[in-house]
This record gives structure tokens, C-alpha cells and sequence, in this order.
């Protein structure tokens, strides 16, 4: 599984990167946010599709662990 | 004009979404000396839309600026979105704006016909609203930013504050919320162009009619709902009143898509920075949805008028603004000061 690196980026761009790798179906993926709205916007997104989210913080970073 | 440009794209934020937080405002504006005079009716202490100043016994002059960077990619409609959401700050006072001065960054990248089409934009709505522009500034910045110095004029008895609601008031919002979510997702091309075409359609609006109808009854407060959202802006009444407010969340207008696209994380940060301001003031009931929540805090731009009158008043009013605005609904009262500000039910 690859690591989405959205940092740097500033909403909608994070959700979008999620979006889009998401069109694989797959069971889990991974993203890195650096802002604390880009990390709630992406868990909303990860659990209106049905995902949930666990969330590590690491010096002002977000990993985001999505599975299903 | 190059179709290839998309003036959204040079802005990091949009609209009144770029607004920065309430409580930092206030926080930045602490301390400093300032002259005292009685003369000046509404001034910073209470964060209303515009300052008054009263000239003499029947005239007060009204002053308030408001700009932001592109919130479309029609540089005509971002003009005529910026100077509707300039003059609205007059119409919130109850007042009738007459000059106004424009206010302009140019970003690189953005054409002679671009910057056009923008001055073209606020000129129209200027035109519409009777106001002359009687100059302006304009520099190279970082990013394209546009929006007008607005100078109107009110009868010093007639003002409507953004504070005075009473105990028994019906409150009355005259334009849908969600324009902070689905112009989020617009930039990812996640709105379709007729729901677009309407949310345009409806920042473009004056809140001129609004005060028109307004002004015929006894007004105890008005504000309109722009940056700092419903319950920003409805906090700040509630606060500034001594009372307290009750939404019925099921009565307040709003674009059913936005609450789709909340619920999928299409929620701008300026949504995120009005709920930290306001939610120690906010009670909300267990049933209200995290998405219906998004689109109380989201930041509005030209957003409607958010009118306190008396219960006695509350539906001939609203008769008469949904002959010109279809989305004006009453959406709670104004009770006494209770625990919290703002109750949501």
C-alpha cells in the first residue's frame, strides 16, 4: 500500500488525493495531512464511504489509517 | 479573455471563508487608545457590520470596507459577489449606501481583460444599488483580492445594530447557508454548473430588498451572515442582546447539496475557525447531524440578513420578503439569557 503524502496542501486538495485513490476499492490506505482541517475533512470523507479512521499525531503531522 | 484561467486556482481561500477568526480579531484589536466621542453610535465594542457617525440630527454616516480573494472564476461575477457583499454591511444597518471606493490586488498571471471584467462586476452592482464609486487603490499582490469601501447614510434613530434583540423576538434569515461548502467544492469540481449558477445567482443579490421590507416594521436587531457564519454572527447578537437564541434547525434555509458535501469533507477552514469561536457558546441537540453542524458554522459570503423583530411582526415580514426572496424563512426566537447563547434544536 502506498502512502499519500498530502502535505503542503490545503482543502479541497487532500480530500480530492483521497477521492481519487479511493476509485481503487481497495480495503485500506494511508494519507499524511499536515492541518487540522485537512485531517477531519478526509476522516469525513473516509467515513461517508464507509471507512473508518484511526489517527496518529506526530510533530503537527496527521497519518491517517483508512480502513474497511 | 483566456478561458484557461481559473481565478480560484490563484487563491488559497475563498471568499469570506479568508476571513480571519472572530476571536483573534478581537484578541489583534486589544488595548490600543482610541478617542472617545458620543457621537459615534456604533463603533468596534460590539462587532457590528458597519461604523455610524452621527453629522447632525437627522443625518449619521455609515462606513465599512469588505474584500476577498476570487470565490468564482468569472471575473465578472467575483466583481459583482464582492461589491454585493460590501454594500450588504450598509443594508445590515438599516442604512442606504452612496459612495464607495474600490479596493484591488492584482496577482500575476491575471489579464488586462480579467481585471476588467472584475471592476465591471462591482460597477454594475454599484449601479444598481444608486452607489457612485468615487475612486480607489489598487497594488500587485500575491494574490487577486477585490472588494469596495462602502460610505452610506442612515437616519441616527433608524441604525439597526447588530445587538437589541428582545426576549419574545422571531428571528428571520432571508438567504439559504452552504455557499462556504459548495464553493469548496466547486474548486474540485464536485458542484453541478445549474446548482452553481444558483448559488451565484444568490451572492450576487443586494441585501437591498431585504432592507427594503426590513425598515417597515419595528427591527430590534439585524446583522447579515457572512464570514463568521450563522452561529458566529448569531452568537455575537445573542451575546451583544443579553439573550439568548433558539434555532430550529429544521426551519433554516439552506442548499441541500452543501449537506452532502459537508458530509463528504467539502468543509472550508474557515468553517473549523468559526465553531472553535463559537461552540462554547452553542447547545445543540443530540439529534443534529455532524453535517448540518458544518453548515451552521460555515462562513457565508454575501450571506442574507439575520433580522430580530417582534413575534407580533414576524409573519406579515416574512409575507412580504418571500414575494421578492423565496428562501426567507423564520428560524427561532430570542429568549432570556440562559447557560448558553445559542440553542439548536
Amino acid at each position: 500500500m502506498d502512502i499519500l503524502d498530502a502535505r503542503g496542501l490545503s482543502c479541497p486538495e487532500p480530500v480530492i488525493m483521497i477521492k481519487k485513490a479511493m476509485e481503487s476499492c481497495e480495503d485500506a490506505y494511508e494519507i499524511i495531512v499536515d492541518n487540522a482541517v485537512s485531517r477531519e475533512n478526509v476522516t469525513r470523507f473516509a467515513e461517508h464511504n464507509g471507512y473508518s479512521v484511526r489517527i496518529t499525531e506526530k510533530a503537527g503531522e496527521y497519518t491517517l489509517a483508512i480502513t474497511r | 479573455m483566456k478561458e484557461n484561467i481559473r481565478l480560484t486556482r490563484l487563491a488559497s481561500c475563498a471568499g469570506c471563508g479568508a476571513k480571519v477568526g472572530a476571536g483573534m480579531l478581537s484578541k489583534l484589536l486589544k488595548g490600543f487608545e482610541t478617542h472617545y466621542d458620543p457621537k459615534l453610535l456604533v463603533g468596534y465594542d460590539t462587532s457590528d457590520d458597519a461604523s455610524v457617525y452621527v453629522i447632525n440630527e437627522s443625518t449619521a454616516i455609515v462606513q465599512t470596507t469588505d474584500f476577498f480573494p476570487p470565490i468564482a472564476d468569472d471575473p465578472f461575477l467575483y466583481g459583482q459577489i464582492a461589491a454585493a457583499n460590501a454594500l450588504s454591511d450598509v443594508y445590515a444597518m438599516g442604512a442606504e449606501p452612496k459612495l464607495a471606493l474600490n479596493i484591488m490586488c492584482l496577482a500575476d498571471g491575471m489579464d488586462k481583460e480579467t481585471v476588467q471584467e472584475i471592476l465591471r462586476g462591482g460597477y454594475s452592482k454599484a449601479y444598481e444599488a444608486g452607489v457612485i464609486i468615487s475612486g480607489g487603490h489598487t497594488i500587485n499582490s500575491g494574490e487577486p483580492v477585490y472588494g469596495l469601501a462602502v460610505t452610506g447614510f442612515v437616519h441616527p434613530e433608524r441604525v439597526l445594530r447588530n445587538v437589541g434583540a428582545r426576549p419574545g423576538d422571531r428571528l428571520i434569515l432571508t438567504k439559504p447557508l452552504g455557499i462556504g461548502v459548495l464553493t469548496t467544492a466547486a474548486k474540485a469540481d464536485m458542484v453541478e454548473k445549474p446548482v452553481m449558477a444558483k448559488v451565484y445567482a444568490q451572492m450576487t443579490e443586494l441585501n437591498r430588498y431585504a432592507r427594503d421590507v426590513m425598515t417597515g416594521y419595528e427591527v430590534h436587531a439585524c446583522t447579515d451572515v457572512t464570514g463568521f457564519a450563522l452561529l458566529g454572527h448569531g452568537l455575537e447578537m445573542a451575546q451583544g442582546s443579553g439573550c439568548s437564541i433558539y434555532l430550529e434547525a429544521a426551519a433554516i434555509p439552506y442548499h441541500r447539496e452543501a449537506y452532502e458535501l459537508a458530509s463528504m469533507g467539502f468543509v472550508p477552514a474557515g468553517a473549523y475557525r468559526n465553531r472553535e469561536f463559537a461552540e462554547p457558546g452553542v447547545w445543540a441537540a443530540e439529534g443534529i447531524t455532524r453535517a448540518m453542524m458544518d453548515i451552521l458554522y460555515d462562513p457565508q459570503t454575501s450571506g442574507g440578513l439575520l433580522i430580530s423583530l417582534p413575534e407580533s411582526a414576524a409573519a406579515d415580514c416574512l409575507a412580504k420578503l418571500k414575494a421578492e426572496l423565496e428562501y426567507a424563512e423564520i428560524i427561532g426566537c430570542v429568549g432570556q439569557q440562559a447557560e448558553y447563547s445559542i440553542y439548536i434544536e
